[in-house]
């Protein structure tokens, strides 16, 4: 139940994170962060979000039924 | 001299490399096509992300950051960070366990059968070798540009774009998928690690970063000058055509296991972000650097940096990273094509019978499809010579069609209620909308819908969803031996 519910905050949260590229309000916005204009700033990031997002995704909301056909392939050897 | 050297040294290395391969050849249709699903999970992530990163993300961002500034890299760079990987995880490793388990070579095999018919198959084959010439097409003329530009015109553009051609139609019908996935990783390492010495080179030789961030006129560095709210939301759109495009599912299926995809999963979006970044800086710092270029002509403002910036050997090797990218990505799109034209024709249609009764073998279907690749790439080849187009937009345009055909393959993976004639309403819209949208693009430049900053694709994809559905809802459902088929009860219990 509890791998189940934190599967599917994790779902949740590829979404907020899909929500959250588009930064309407750094839209204006001519500061620098770091060196970088903030629009460009603020989308690496984004992708830097994403890959420890989709981590937490593989390790823990890895699907069943690819689990099965693992098993089943390993088998098969 | 020097440049053009090390450049045909750099191809002749490829070959090599491509070629190589073909030791490990089994003689079979399975290991030309899908390498006998043994790809591991480092390969997978170069093949698949070295496929993905073509002149479109060199020449095309620069070019595009040239005129559009940094908001280049969010339309494009950080909604492919998130969506391809999202892609790889709940469509990608579903249909490498169906691919496995019914032995599919391509994906109209899949979507044939899934709603057993034969002219869907056929209506998805054109459509597919149609919107793929266009993405061929950038990496032909970027082959040209970048061997012109950088040898000062004693190469003219026409040998480059040819010779880029010859090399890759020469591995990719030696290796076949794995001598494709070798090659694209070496080349994807390449143009990874030489794209990072362009840029520090250029960059130092510019005055430094901050100096030349200084010099740049400051409505590049501002997300909203050159670009749109909507235009921003709906090109989030645009890489949902990572779902669709054949040479991705051929990747897909030469993975050896479902944890093989874990690897392009995770690092796809710091992959993404290693190679737009330097693109989209080197495009801005370009308009203090050669200012004054005008719409397609900035498609070669980074290899006409390098020329200024890195004379001699170094600007060879740094051309070579751009080869890399085209050729990595030219190469899988040649053979998925290739393949489909092979099992999805002439294996299917006319040539199945031929073979059993006069002894056509599997290396003579393979000929035949190395014979349609040769076409298509004439095909492509001739339309470089006579278009000058923004190569962003000539590759936003084939993602718009392959992003517009998504809802078939999440209605063939997600909903067994989706009919055959579902999917025909569906592709059908996109062909009609398509060819609308693009009379109207082909006009305009930097078309949007009614101005409004709405992209095309936003709508195409809208309509093609609808009536997928509606196709559906007004059909008989399937008959339940497909379901079975598709939708096995272990699945339909432990996952969503």
């Amino acid at each position: 139940m509890k791998t189940l519910f934190f599967r599917w905050m994790l779902y949740i949260g590829l979404v907020v994170l899909f929500l959250l590229h588009n930064d309407f309000w750094f839209w204006d916005n001519s500061k620098q962060v770091l060196g970088l204009p903030i629009g460009l700033a603020y989308h690496i990031g984004f992708c830097v979000a994403a890959t420890i997002l989709m981590a937490l995704v593989v390790k823990y909301a890895w699907p069943h039924y690819l689990q099965d056909e693992e098993r089943n392939a390993k088998s098969i050897k | 001299m020097m440049v053009t050297l090390v450049i045909f040294a750099y191809l002749i290395i490829v070959l090599i490399v491509g070629t190589m391969s073909h030791r490990f050849f089994r003689g079979t249709g399975e290991d030309y096509f899908v390498a006998s699903r043994t790809i591991g999970p480092f390969v997978l992530l170069m093949s698949l992300f070295g496929t993905n990163m073509t002149a479109f993300s060199i020449l095309g961002a620069s070019g595009e950051a040239y005129h559009r500034g940094i908001g280049v890299f969010a339309l494009m760079a950080s909604s492919t960070a998130l969506v391809a990987p999202c892609i790889f995880f709940f469509v990608g490793t579903r249909l490498w366990a169906i691919g496995k388990r019914h032995s599919y070579l391509t994906q109209v095999q899949y979507f044939r059968e899934r709603w057993n018919s034969e002219g869907l198959g056929l209506l998805l084959f054109v459509v597919i070798v149609a919107l793929i010439v266009p993405y061929l097409l950038i990496g032909v003329m970027g082959g040209g540009i970048t061997l012109n530009q950088i040898t000062g015109g004693q190469i003219p553009q026409w040998l480059g774009g040819l010779l880029v051609c010859v090399v890759v139609f020469t591995y990719v019908c030696y290796g076949g998928v794995r001598g494709t996935a070798w090659a694209n990783t070496f080349q994807t390492l390449v143009f990874m690690t030489l794209g990072g010495v362009t840029f520090f080179t250029i960059v130092h030789k510019m005055g430094g970063f901050s100096a030349t961030l200084e010099r740049v006129s400051p409505d590049l560095l501002i997300l909203g000058t050159h670009i749109k709210p909507m235009e921003l939301l709906t090109y989030t759109c645009i890489p949902l055509s990572v779902g669709m495009f054949p040479h991705i599912f051929m990747h897909w299926l030469t993975a050896e296991s479902a944890r093989t995809f874990r690897y392009p999963v995770v690092w796809y979006p710091l992959c993404v972000a290693a190679v737009w970044v330097p693109s989209v800086l080197l495009g801005i710092f370009g308009s203090v650097d050669v200012p004054g270029l005008k719409g397609a002509e900035a498609n070669s403002v980074l290899v006409q940096m390098i020329e200024r910036h890195a004379p001699g050997v170094l600007a060879g090797l740094l051309g070579a990273g751009v080869f890399a990218a085209i050729m990595s990505s030219l190469d899988s799109q040649s053979l998925s094509i290739g393949s489909m034209f092979t099992h999805d024709i002439v294996r299917h249609y006319g040539f199945r019978s031929h073979a059993m009764q006069e002894g056509l073998s599997e290396k003579r279907q393979i000929l035949v499809g190395r014979f349609f690749v040769f076409g298509i790439l004439c095909l492509t080849y001739l339309l470089s010579l006579v278009l000058n187009r923004s190569i962003f937009k000539l590759a936003v345009w084939s993602f718009t069609g392959f992003a517009s055909l998504f809802p078939i393959v999440i209605a063939a993976l997600f909903w067994k209620r989706s009919t055959k004639h579902g999917a025909f309403a569906s592709i059908i819209s996109v062909v009609i909308l398509w060819i609308y949208f693009f009379i109207q693009g082909w006009r305009v430049p930097g078309y949007t819908v009614s101005s409004t900053g709405i992209m095309p694709v936003a709508v195409i994809l809208a309509v093609s969803a609808l009536a997928m559905v509606i196709g559906s809802l007004i059909s008989k459902p399937p008959h339940p031996t497909i379901i079975q088929k598709f939708f096995p009860s272990e699945v339909e219990k432990t996952d969503i």
